[in-house]
């Protein structure tokens, strides 16, 4: 299987996956399919497809784990920019369709509503995120810091997933079903981080020998 | 007017047989001819007159005010009602309503028998809803306040008391508890007794659909459209304001008046502005969707921020 995965067509592949929401949202659009309240569907649409990213993309690790396809953890970056640009498309709708580019409206809800509060935090949290994720930042930053700033993640999809359930009026299962996807994987890293320190912890004498990672020490 | 009670009425008499012969007899016949040998509204095509209070502002769309609902018994999308109706909510007849509480006359009435004394009228209303969208609507429908009067209420009937039909098997939406079943609106008397507030029964000169609440719902046009409770099957006399569905679902969301008020903002979405139906930008929201004129003295005195 991981060798399957590692052939060249895979990763284009997915790339056209990940435009079907998209390209979908644009048939919809041409052809009425978004009903009375075209620019509600559209947002609803484009937030759904950035949360659901999110949550792919912080899926990859635990499938790795899980199954030792260690190919898939080449997708890791292009998911997460995915669900990046899913989040800049709902954010601009909201912008531009839903407020018509009102900045102090637009100023008064993110003060007002916590919903879009959070929302507004996890857009701006996720730039630096979005902004580092070529090789050479990855260079510049060093290994270890990258990933430090990356584990905002983990603040983000929460965010995220807050924010959709916030915003729900009453029927709350699809935001109690992302909730509970996250606390899924979320929850398999710290059960594996309290194993590798536990592992760390009685195995001290041999640590030192693991080999370190390539990158230098903060 | 006969008005039977409840007790020595069966599901099955609501409605008179000749009645139903007749309109079985009509439906074969076709239109043109059914409605003077019928005089009952027409299956398509209701007989009506024109009412007052009617906007001249363009209606929406037909296929937007059928297709875009909120009506939880028929699912949580907007979508869902116009979709599954038709395989759930299939029989909106025979049909009635329970009349109760501090009246003289209290009882059970088919549908027919509650409609036939008024004359059908077409009311052109704007429709705002509290998720800050809103439509124009050509209802077809009867005064509330002339209904209610039939029923001689009392000086202790202080409010009336609206319920919407309880049956999972026609109401899907029912069999989760999204919120709690059934959903109820109140209405304080003065304001169901205002010439504005209307027993719909039609939608563009045609009988109401399901998923907009038939065959009888409520209209109250200058009040959130969530007051406009459907498929109406109990009305009743009180004392006492009721603890609506979405009261006890949100208390500090949604209020008893739920009167359209601009300046006060529910937690979720700003009111001072609107999204019609159809339009791409926003329009103010005005005091009282715009019946401020007619109804602002029915809350002379009163805060309305603090009685949402």
């Amino acid at each position: 299987m991981d060798k399957l995965l590692r052939q060249g067509w895979v990763k284009p592949l997915l790339f056209a996956v990940c435009l079907i929401p998209l390209g979908l949202l644009v048939w919809r659009g041409a052809s009425g399919g978004l009903g009375a309240n075209p620019i509600e569907a559209t947002n609803r649409f484009l937030g759904d497809w950035a949360l659901r990213f999110l949550l792919i993309a912080l899926a990859v690790t635990p499938l790795r784990q899980m199954t030792g396809w260690n190919a898939v953890a080449r997708w890791r970056r292009m998911l997460g920019l995915f669900a990046f640009a899913y989040v800049v498309l709902h954010f601009s709708s909201y912008v531009g369709l839903d407020q018509f580019f009102d900045w102090s409206a637009i100023g008064r809800e993110i003060v007002k509503r916590r919903y879009i509060t959070l929302g507004m935090v996890a857009v701006v949290l996720l730039i630096p995120l979005a902004l580092t994720s070529t090789n050479a930042m990855m260079r510049r930053l060093g290994g270890r810091r990258w990933q430090a700033l990356h584990r905002l993640v983990y603040v983000i999809a929460p965010l995220g997933v807050a924010h959709h359930w916030m915003m729900v009026k009453k029927d709350i299962t699809e935001p109690a079903i992302h909730a509970a996807i996250l606390a899924v994987l979320l929850g398999w890293r710290g059960v594996a981080r309290l194993r590798h320190n536990g592992a760390a912890t009685t195995a001290r004498p041999t640590a030192c020998s693991v080999p370190q990672s390539s990158s230098p020490s903060p | 007017m006969l008005i039977r009670s409840a007790a020595d009425l069966r599901e099955s008499e609501v409605t008179d047989k000749a009645l139903w012969l007749d309109r079985r007899r009509f439906l074969a016949l076709g239109a043109a001819g059914a409605l003077a040998l019928s005089g009952l509204p027409a299956e398509a095509g209701l007989n009506t007159v024109k009412g007052p209070f009617s906007t001249d502002e363009p209606p929406t769309p037909r296929k937007d005010v059928t297709t875009y609902n909120n009506f939880y018994e028929l699912g949580v999308e907007k979508s869902d009602p116009a979709q599954l109706a038709p395989s759930y909510f299939t029989k909106t007849r025979p049909w009635s309503v329970t009349i109760a509480g501090e009246c003289a006359k209290p009882g059970t009435l088919g549908y027919e028998d509650l409609i036939k004394p008024h004359r059908l009228e077409d009311r052109i209303y704007r429709m705002r809803c509290v998720e800050a969208w809103s439509m124009v609507i050509p209802w077809v429908g009867i005064p509330l306040g002339e209904v209610l009067k039939r029923f001689e209420p009392g000086s202790k009937a202080k409010f009336v008391e609206f319920t919407t039909l309880q049956d999972p098997e026609r109401l899907p939406g029912q069999r989760r508890s999204v919120i709690d079943w059934p959903y109820v609106e109140g209405l304080r008397i003065d304001e169901a007794m205002h010439p504005l507030a209307l027993l719909a029964v039609g939608l563009y000169g045609e009988e109401l659909l399901p998923q907009n609440g038939a065959p009888i719902r409520l209209v109250v046009p200058w009040k959130y459209g969530f007051k406009s409770i459907k498929s109406i099957v109990a009305i009743r006399f009180a004392e006492t304001p009721s603890r609506t569905a979405w009261m006890k679902a949100a208390p500090r969301e949604y209020g008893f008046y739920a009167n359209v008020n601009p300046a006060v903002d529910h937690p979720r979405w700003s009111q001072g502005a609107e999204r019609r139906i159809g339009e791409f930008l926003k329009r103010k929201t005005l005091p009282f969707n715009g019946y401020a004129d007619q109804v602002a003295s029915l809350y002379s005195g009163m805060d309305l921020a603090a009685n949402f």
